[in-house]
Formats: structure tokens, C-alpha cells, sequence
């Protein structure tokens, strides 16, 4: 009994992170019906930059966390310019979108290969003091509610900011569909960039607390984690930022009881893909994603 | 015999009904025109009509065969062809190259003799390449048969349009606003070619709002408002129908 | 021919790569000519390499049949996910294949059959540089042959619009599981001449960034022309080495370099370095052989 609490709890944890990830993925491909392949590479560099802000320039963890993630935002304005704007136009702009984001991707890999070196590395002893706290048999440190809370209240502020405010309606109109909010005075390309602030700021984020957790970071920790975001936003809905938290959480709780169960690793991302590939057969529009897709 | 029954087609869409018990007859070797206000459902007509969407409840049935639950494909190959409202040409592809692509079911191109580059395959592609560009000309596009579909004009692609329909061979062409944006020469031009056609035995339904241009080329006319066909006749017995002036022109309530 | 000989013992092991990775954009272009964004091919290559493998290592059979067992393999498992799958559109049939991808690399890393993390070693090397060639010149000729057959008509048309190809005839499910099984099994074959080549074989050899790297020699070269996705896999493998050649060698600047050129393609030669010479070749040329 215990120890499937702590494996719900570490499932929550890792799910967490997984739909602050996602939210990320799902906010630019509701908005613009495109999948942004690059936003594993924002994820990765905004770890490392981090890193490097903490070893380097002596910053806080708490100084750096928000400075990194507004400098990966930054990025994510660099992408929106350079490889999604100028093909809006085109009538294979999902396709080209695509390809254009797989060759951000490369040159953001690469930047963060030649930058930050091959070897993995870690943040510095004492960057975050950890404590650790045992209820009734149950093991929680201080870092993993840490983590959960950031990435909770990143979420939720969000998810207000996407509802409540007027800036947060736009978004939703030129997602809806782009030649009415142009219509109502909308300035689309102004969303469409605020847009991919936010996802890429929420994706170096997510990068920053995956790195703090397990503390191993490398140019290429990305990659694990792309797959595993696509298939949350598939699980969760295209499109649904709610589906994204929820579909992180279930996908994370998914991986820990996978390994719980089989008593090995092994399983794990068999089953988590064999998952999305029947849900893709089955009901592609996810668990709580919008069925059609957006006019032009 | 070539005639195309429509019976009492309904189609809804969520809560909104569409088409409303629907019933025509279409005459072969006619030019059968469907007119109505905008929103009418004509379109959504020719979309089920192609196989494109099933209707709700109703029997259609052409050459005496009953198109229920046909596939599009299937449609076009008892003989129906169409065109599109919006105009969906293969924009990547030349003038040519769409019609030859259009000929899908009137080719054989074999792969075996194609890969033993065997004589008969070359004769094929020159019967194909002849057959396309006399079809082309047909529409008064074979000077432009090497041009890219998308640098035409408007109303020079709703005729390369026809033309890739009539490379199907049909007997049965439905034509979604053929003459939609075209100047009067140009629409005049169309008319022609498509009473050529009727005199060949072509049997045509075309959607229209051009009225002159489908009052002096059909010989029937239905008139759909609302989803619900308000009549169905000669060109004279329809401009004299009250109720479609009415339709037109908004007097009344319209139907519950 | 001192220098020939001279050159392919340095550039030997380059020359079967591009013949290789030319092989398998090629496998990917039937599907993208039709407009389908599948990105399976990596595991289908990867399903015929190891069966293939286990074929020639484990019940000691010919290279040929091995190789053909491969490939047939690579077939059937796209037959029978292909109904399901390609109904979905788009993006969602790019993750669909994706997620199949990784399964089998999963699979792979898991089962003692194939080796596991390690792969499938002591494969006999039964390929050679005339063999991978020899393959690709003939699946050049039977992909350029099918591109202007009815099936390749019908997969243009489908890429181009599928509502309207359908309206003329073409039956677009068929024709998609067709170009899918196609290019499956032409993979399968790519991945069983690999298997064959270096002894070994591992998952790592097909796994989501070989599928990407597919999906960039047919978007780098060129979609629309057989020859496009060859020249997209000569032009990126070959490019490491010729960086390297002018005393470019770190790691990070050619694949900096790799991914700039695909966003250079992308946004300004979205038709692929194929269409710098396509267009010179006259339009009633190309109309008229059909």
C-alpha cells in the first residue's frame, strides 16, 4: 500500500513536468494547427542555460529559474520569426511548419552541443536545499513539492491567463479561426508571437525542473522527453491545455506503475507508446481535444 | 436508361436539416438546371449526389442503380463526374497534366508493360496525350496546356475544370457554378459547349445563379429554398412560380 | 584507377551509406508523393534487418531469401497496420507512425531474439557495394516507371487534392495502403541489405531520428522527381565527410549545418534542390511523355 503511494506520488511529480511540457506543445498547435518539433531543443537549452547562469554566474536558482525562462521565450520569438512566419502563407503550411521546426530543432541542438559540451552535467551541490520528509512510510523531499508547486502554479496562472484575460481571448480567437480575429481587430501576428513566448518560456521552464530533478542534464535530454510530449497532447487532446495537464499526470503516473508493476524499465515506454498508438486509432481527437480543426 | 432519380433526399447536420424530402427527376440527354437563394442546400445536393456525403434518408438511383451508400469513387466510375464550387484543381500540376490525371479511369497505364518499356505503353501515353489536349481544346484551353493550373485565370479554371471532368468519360456531369465569376462572353462560350455536349447525349446538372445564363440553357429548372425544393419545371413556368420570386426577393415568411 | 581504388578504400564505407540512406528516402517518397506524412519506414527497414538477420544468422539461409523475408516482413506488418492508420490525416498520422516507430525499437531493445540493446551481431557481411547499387538503380527505375503509371497518376492526385481525386475515380484508400505496403517493403529491403553490411545490427540503427533524417533527404531533395530523395541522401551524408575534408570538424557545426540547410530548403527551395533541374528541362518535353 505504501509503496504505491509513493509511486503515485512520484507519478504525480514526473507528471507534472511532463504536462508543464506539453501545455507548451498543446498551446502552439491549438493556436496554429502546427506542431512545434522544436520545442523539445527550447526544453534542453533552457536546463543548460540555467545550469549556466547557477555554476557560472553565481545566480540563485531563484534568480536564474525566471531569467532562463523568459531567455527561452526569447527563443521561441527567434522560431516564431525565423522558421513559422514567413510560411504562414503557404497552402502546405502544416507540412512546411513541420519540417521548418525539425530544422530549428537541429541548429538549437547543435547550439546546445557546441555551447554546453557532450558530457552530461549537473547543477551545483546545494543549488536547492533539499529536504526530505517521511509521512507514515512515504518518502516526499522537498525539491519534488517544489517542483510540483512551480509547475502547478505555472499551470494554473496559464490556464487563468488563457480564460480570464483579454489578451488570453484573442489567443483563443485567432485559434478558432485567423481571418475572424483579423476581422475583430485582432493583431494575429502579435498573438501568434506572444503565443510562442509563452510555450517556449513554459518549455524552458519544464527543462530547468526536470534538470534540478533528476539532475542529469546533456545537449540531448530533449529527445526522451518529445515523444513522451507528443503522446501526452495526443492522450490529453490537441489543442486542450487542460487535456495537456491531464494527460501529463496520467502519462507520468502511467510510466511510474508501469515499472511498478513489470519490475522493470523495460516496459515502460513500449506500453506508453503502444497507448498512443490505440488512442490515435481509436479516438485521435484525445480525451478532451477539439474534434475539428481550425479554419483558415 | 440514363435518368437520375432523386427521392425525397434529407440530410441533416446536427440540428440543422439541410435538405427537406428533396424529389426530382432528371432527364437524360438534358441540361437540368438547381437554382435557389444561398444557403438553399444545393451544393450539399451535389456533394450526396457525388458520393460525397451520405444522405440522411432518401433513395437516389442513376441508370436505374441505386447509388445508396456508393463511395465516391464508385460514383465516378458508373459515370458520374463533377465539378467544384470553391474550384479544386491540382494546383502543382500544368493545364495538361490535370486533365491527363482526370483520365485515371479511362487509362490503363500498366505498370509490367511500362517497366519492359514495351511499345504498347508508348502508343497508350500518345493516345492519352492526344485524347487530353482535344479535350483541352474542347474548353478553348489548348494553348495554354503547358501552363500551371494556378496562373490561370478564374474562368479560365473553371473550364480546365470541366475538362478534367469530361476526361472521365461521364454521362452524368454536375457542375457546381460553372460560370461563376465569368464575364458574359466567357459564360456564353461555356453555354455552347455544354449544349454540344447535351446534343452527344451528356445528361447535365448544373447549380447556377446566373439566370439568364440557366434560363436560356436548361430545359428544366428546380427551384430549392431552404433545403426544400419550392418547384420543379420549364424554364417559363418557374420565372411565372410566385413562390420563387417570393424566395428571391424576401416577401413572406419563410417556411418553419 | 589507383586513385579510384585509393578513394573507395578511404570513402567505402560513405558510398554504401549514401547507397543505403538513397535506398530508403527513396522507400519514403512513394508515400510522400501521395501526401502522406508517414514516418514509419525507419521501423520497417528496421523490421527487415533484423528479420533478415535472424533469417541469415539463425536458420542459415540464403542472403537472397534472407533478404526477401525481410522485405516481405516490412510488407505484411504495414498491410496490417496500414487499414487503421491511414485513415488518420496529417500530423496525427506522423505521431501514429511515430509511435509505431518506437515500439518496434522497443520491442527490439527488449526481446533475446533480437539481441536486445546490443543488437544482432555476427550477421554474415554478405553485401557489397555492387549489390546496394545495383538495388537502388532498380528501385530507381521501378519508382520512376510507377510514378507515371495509373498508380503514380493516382497517388500525384491524391497529394495534390484528395476530395477532387477521388472525384475522378481513384480509390484513395487502396492507393494508400498500396504506396504505403510499397514503400514499407522497399524499406524492408534497405534495412536487410544494412543488416548484412557491418555484421551487425542494433535498434538504435532505426529509431525516431533516422525516421526524421528519412522524411529530410526527400524534403532537401526534392518530393516530386524520383531522383530527389537520391540526391537529398548523397547531398547529407556526403556532406560530414566534405566538411570534414575542408578541416570543418566539429561535431556541433555540421549538424548546425545539416539543420540550416534544411531550413534554407525549406523556406526558399521548398521543391528541393530537384528542382533546380527540373525546371530546366522543357515543359512540353515532360507533357508529353505522359
Amino acid at each position: 500500500m505504501n509503496l504505491l503511494l509513493q509511486q503515485l506520488i512520484n507519478g504525480l511529480f514526473i507528471g507534472s513536468v511532463y504536462g508543464l511540457f506539453a501545455v507548451g506543445y498543446t498551446l502552439v498547435f491549438g493556436v496554429l494547427d502546427m506542431l512545434n518539433l522544436a520545442h523539445a531543443a527550447i526544453f534542453t537549452l533552457g536546463g543548460l542555460i540555467a545550469l549556466w547562469l547557477v555554476e557560472n554566474a553565481g545566480f540563485s536558482i531563484w534568480l536564474a529559474f525566471p531569467l532562463t525562462t523568459v531567455v527561452a521565450g526569447v527563443l521561441g520569438l527567434l522560431l516564431n520569426q525565423v522558421a513559422f512566419a514567413p510560411l504562414r502563407k503557404r497552402s502546405d503550411s502544416q507540412f512546411s511548419g513541420l519540417i521548418s521546426s525539425i530544422a530549428m530543432a537541429i541548429i538549437f541542438e547543435a547550439a546546445a552541443l557546441g555551447l554546453f559540451g557532450a558530457r552530461s552535467v549537473r547543477f551545483p551541490v546545494g543549488t536547492v536545499a533539499v529536504h526530505a520528509w517521511q509521512i507514515g512510510g512515504i518518502t516526499i523531499t522537498s525539491l519534488q513539492v517544489g517542483i510540483v508547486c512551480v509547475a502547478a502554479l505555472l499551470m494554473v496562472i496559464l490556464t487563468l491567463f488563457i480564460g480570464r484575460t483579454r489578451t488570453g481571448k484573442a489567443i483563443r480567437a485567432v485559434g478558432e479561426s485567423e481571418r475572424t480575429a483579423t476581422v475583430l481587430g485582432i493583431n494575429v501576428n502579435g498573438i501568434i508571437a506572444f503565443t510562442f513566448f509563452v510555450s517556449s518560456a513554459l518549455g524552458g521552464a519544464a527543462g530547468i525542473l526536470f534538470g534540478l530533478y533528476f539532475n542529469n542534464l546533456t545537449p540531448d535530454m530533449g529527445r526522451s522527453i518529445e515523444l513522451k510530449g507528443l503522446a501526452v497532447i495526443i492522450l490529453g487532446g490537441m489543442g486542450s491545455i487542460p487535456g495537456a495537464i491531464l494527460g501529463g499526470l496520467a502519462f507520468g503516473l502511467s510510466e511510474v506503475l508501469t515499472v511498478a508493476i513489470s519490475g522493470t524499465s523495460n516496459l515502460r515506454d513500449a506500453v506508453a507508446f503502444g497507448v498512443l498508438f490505440a488512442i490515435l486509432l481509436i479516438r485521435p481527437s484525445g480525451l478532451l481535444g477539439r474534434g475539428k480543426t481550425r479554419e483558415a | 436508361m440514363n435518368r437520375l432519380l432523386v427521392e425525397k433526399i434529407s440530410r441533416s447536420f446536427g440540428g440543422v436539416q439541410a435538405l427537406d424530402d428533396v424529389s426530382f427527376v432528371v432527364e437524360p440527354g438534358t441540361i437540368h438546371g438547381l437554382i435557389g437563394p444561398n444557403g438553399a442546400g444545393k451544393t450539399t445536393l451535389i456533394n450526396i449526389l457525388s458520393g460525397l456525403l451520405p444522405p440522411s434518408a432518401g433513395r437516389m438511383s442513376y441508370k436505374d442503380r441505386d447509388l445508396h451508400r456508393l463511395a465516391v469513387h464508385q460514383m465516378a466510375a458508373i459515370g458520374i463526374a463533377r465539378t467544384f464550387q470553391n474550384i479544386r484543381l491540382f494546383p502543382r500540376m500544368s493545364c495538361l497534366e490535370n486533365v491527363q490525371a482526370g483520365q485515371h479511369l479511362t487509362s490503363r497505364r500498366s505498370l509490367v508493360p511500362r517497366l519492359l518499356q514495351l511499345p504498347s505503353a508508348r502508343h497508350e501515353d500518345r493516345r492519352l496525350y492526344k485524347k487530353a489536349m482535344e479535350t483541352l481544346a474542347r474548353v478553348g484551353l489548348d494553348d495554354k496546356a503547358h501552363y500551371q493550373s494556378r496562373n490561370l485565370s478564374y474562368g479560365e479554371r473553371r473550364r480546365l475544370e470541366i475538362a478534367r471532368a469530361l476526361s472521365l468519360n461521364p454521362s452524368l456531369l454536375l457542375l457546381d457554378e460553372p460560370v461563376a465569376g465569368m464575364r458574359q462572353g466567357e459564360a456564353a462560350v461555356v453555354a455552347d459547349l455544354l449544349r454540344s455536349l447535351c446534343r452527344e447525349g451528356m445528361t447535365i446538372l448544373l447549380i447556377e445563379h446566373n439566370m439568364s445564363f440557366v434560363m436560356s440553357l436548361c430545359s428544366c429548372v428546380t427551384v430549392l429554398n431552404f433545403g426544400r425544393v419550392i418547384t420543379t419545371g420549364s424554364p417559363t413556368d418557374v420565372r411565372a412560380c410566385r413562390e420563387v420570386v417570393e424566395a428571391y426577393l424576401g416577401a413572406g415568411e419563410p417556411h418553419a | 584507377m589507383d586513385y579510384l581504388l585509393q578513394f573507395y578504400a578511404i570513402y567505402g564505407s560513405v558510398i554504401n551509406f549514401i547507397g543505403i540512406n538513397a535506398l530508403l528516402g527513396l522507400s519514403l517518397n512513394v508515400t510522400l508523393a501521395a501526401g502522406m506524412l508517414s514516418l514509419g519506414n525507419a521501423a520497417f527497414a528496421g523490421l527487415g534487418g533484423y528479420t533478415a538477420g535472424i533469417l541469415s544468422l539463425h536458420y542459415k539461409l540464403p542472403y537472397a531469401v534472407s533478404l526477401a523475408g525481410g522485405a516481405c516482413t516490412a510488407g505484411i506488418v504495414a498491410l496490417i497496420i496500414g487499414l487503421p492508420v491511414l485513415r488518420l490525416r496529417g500530423v496525427f498520422l506522423a505521431m501514429a507512425t511515430l509511435a509505431f516507430g518506437e515500439v518496434v525499437r522497443l520491442a527490439a531493445v527488449n526481446l533475446n531474439i533480437t539481441g536486445g540493446a546490443e543488437g544482432l551481431t555476427g550477421i554474415p557481411q554478405a553485401t557489397t557495394t555492387w549489390t546496394i547499387y545495383l538495388v537502388l538503380a532498380g528501385a530507381a527505375y521501378f519508382i520512376a516507371v510507377l510514378r507515371r503509371s495509373r498508380l503514380g497518376w493516382g497517388l500525384m492526385s491524391m497529394r495534390e487534392d484528395e476530395t477532387a481525386a477521388g472525384s475522378l475515380g481513384i480509390h484513395i484508400t487502396y492507393y494508400k495502403v498500396v504506396a504505403f505496403v510499397v514503400g514499407a517493403m522497399l524499406a524492408g529491403l534497405a534495412g536487410g541489405l544494412y543488416a548484412h553490411l557491418n555484421y551487425l545490427i542494433t535498434p538504435r540503427d532505426f529509431g525516431f531520428f533516422i525516421a526524421v533524417d528519412l522524411l529530410t533527404y526527400n524534403i532537401v531533395g526534392g518530393i516530386g522527381v524520383w531522383y530527389g530523395p537520391i540526391l537529398g541522401a548523397a547531398t547529407l551524408t556526403a556532406l560530414p565527410e566534405v566538411l570534414r575534408g575542408v578541416g570543418v570538424t566539429a561535431g556541433p557545426i555540421r549538424m548546425g549545418i545539416n539543420g540550416l540547410i534544411l531550413l534554407l530548403v525549406i523556406l526558399f527551395l521548398p521543391n528541393g534542390l530537384a528542382s533546380l533541374f527540373s525546371g530546366k528541362r522543357s515543359a512540353a518535353v515532360k507533357a508529353a511523355t505522359g
